[in-house]
């Protein structure tokens, strides 16, 4: 079952991740990586990461790809990139390479698979829940949680001051 | 039966797939798509060995990342405008000032 369901998710996710790199229009892509990320949220509840895969779909589903499709709508993109002929050259040059490489890798990671002690086994039920994350987050990592938390508003000020017209200011 | 080597070659190849992504693209927010892609290989990475080591500290790093992703798209998009307030382009070929 956990196989099936992996081989779902997995097979998804590469899929859907292939259609956001290949495809030439950016909602499409940003459509292909929504998709993308829910077939990674399939993946964390096969580990038993409950909470980072309800997380996953919060975060990037619905914050992260939202914004991306504001910043589509807002620059109005008609353009067609990757129309020149040494653009597809360089594509298709470098996705050979970066194949073969992957290629190789996977092989490798196939050589090692025949150990079995590397199962990965049902845990106690507590794993991955809410109440668990949320006890080792607020107690032996406070202080990155609070550190989190001047990230944040850090970007916040820093994308309204980017976000904001220069230009008009100085004139 | 699934094992801790079927998790990371999945993250590998979506790792991989996101790093051709970032190389081959010119539009600069499938770009930041594909970086998006890489964390999140990554973060499949993280949570395999913390489940595999039977620790829930992966959980707080994965916690952590989701969180500087966040910040990094907020910025980045804001970048994005700024460039294309510039330019009126997003293709990251037009940006080459720096080129020596």
């Amino acid at each position: 079952m956990q196989l099936l369901m992996f081989y779902l998710f997995g097979g998804g996710a590469i899929l859907t991740a292939i259609i956001m790199v290949t495809n030439s229009k950016p909602i499409a892509a940003a459509m292909a990586m929504v998709a993308t990320m829910f077939c990674l949220a399939g993946l964390y509840v096969t580990l038993d990461a409950h909470l980072m895969a309800a997380l996953q779909i919060i975060i990037y589903a619905g914050t992260i790809m939202v914004l991306f499709l504001f910043v589509i709508m807002l620059l109005n993109l008609r353009e067609k990139e990757g129309d020149s002929p040494s653009a597809y050259h360089s594509i298709f040059v470098q996705f050979l390479i970066i194949t073969v490489v992957g290629y190789l890798f996977v092989k490798a990671v196939e050589l090692i698979k025949g150990d079995k002690t590397m199962a990965i086994d049902l845990l106690d039920k507590e794993y991955g829940t809410t109440a668990a994350v949320g006890k080792v987050l607020f107690t032996k990592y406070i202080l990155p949680f609070e550190a989190a938390s001047l990230l944040l508003l850090a970007a916040v000020v820093g994308a309204v001051v980017l976000a904001k017209n220069l230009k008009k200011k100085k004139t | 039966m699934v094992t801790l080597n079927h998790y990371l070659a999945l993250g590998a190849i979506l790792f991989t797939i996101g790093a051709v992504g970032v190389l081959t693209r010119r539009n600069a927010l499938i770009i930041y798509m594909s970086i998006e892609l890489m964390l999140n290989a990554v973060n499949l990475t993280i949570l395999t060995f913390s489940k595999y080591l039977k620790h829930l500290d992966g959980h707080i790093f994965v916690l952590m990342i989701m969180t500087v992703a966040a910040a990094e798209a907020a910025v980045g998009l804001a970048i994005i405008i700024a460039m294309y307030r510039s330019k009126e382009t997003v293709n990251v070929d037009e940006f080459n000032i720096l080129k020596g």
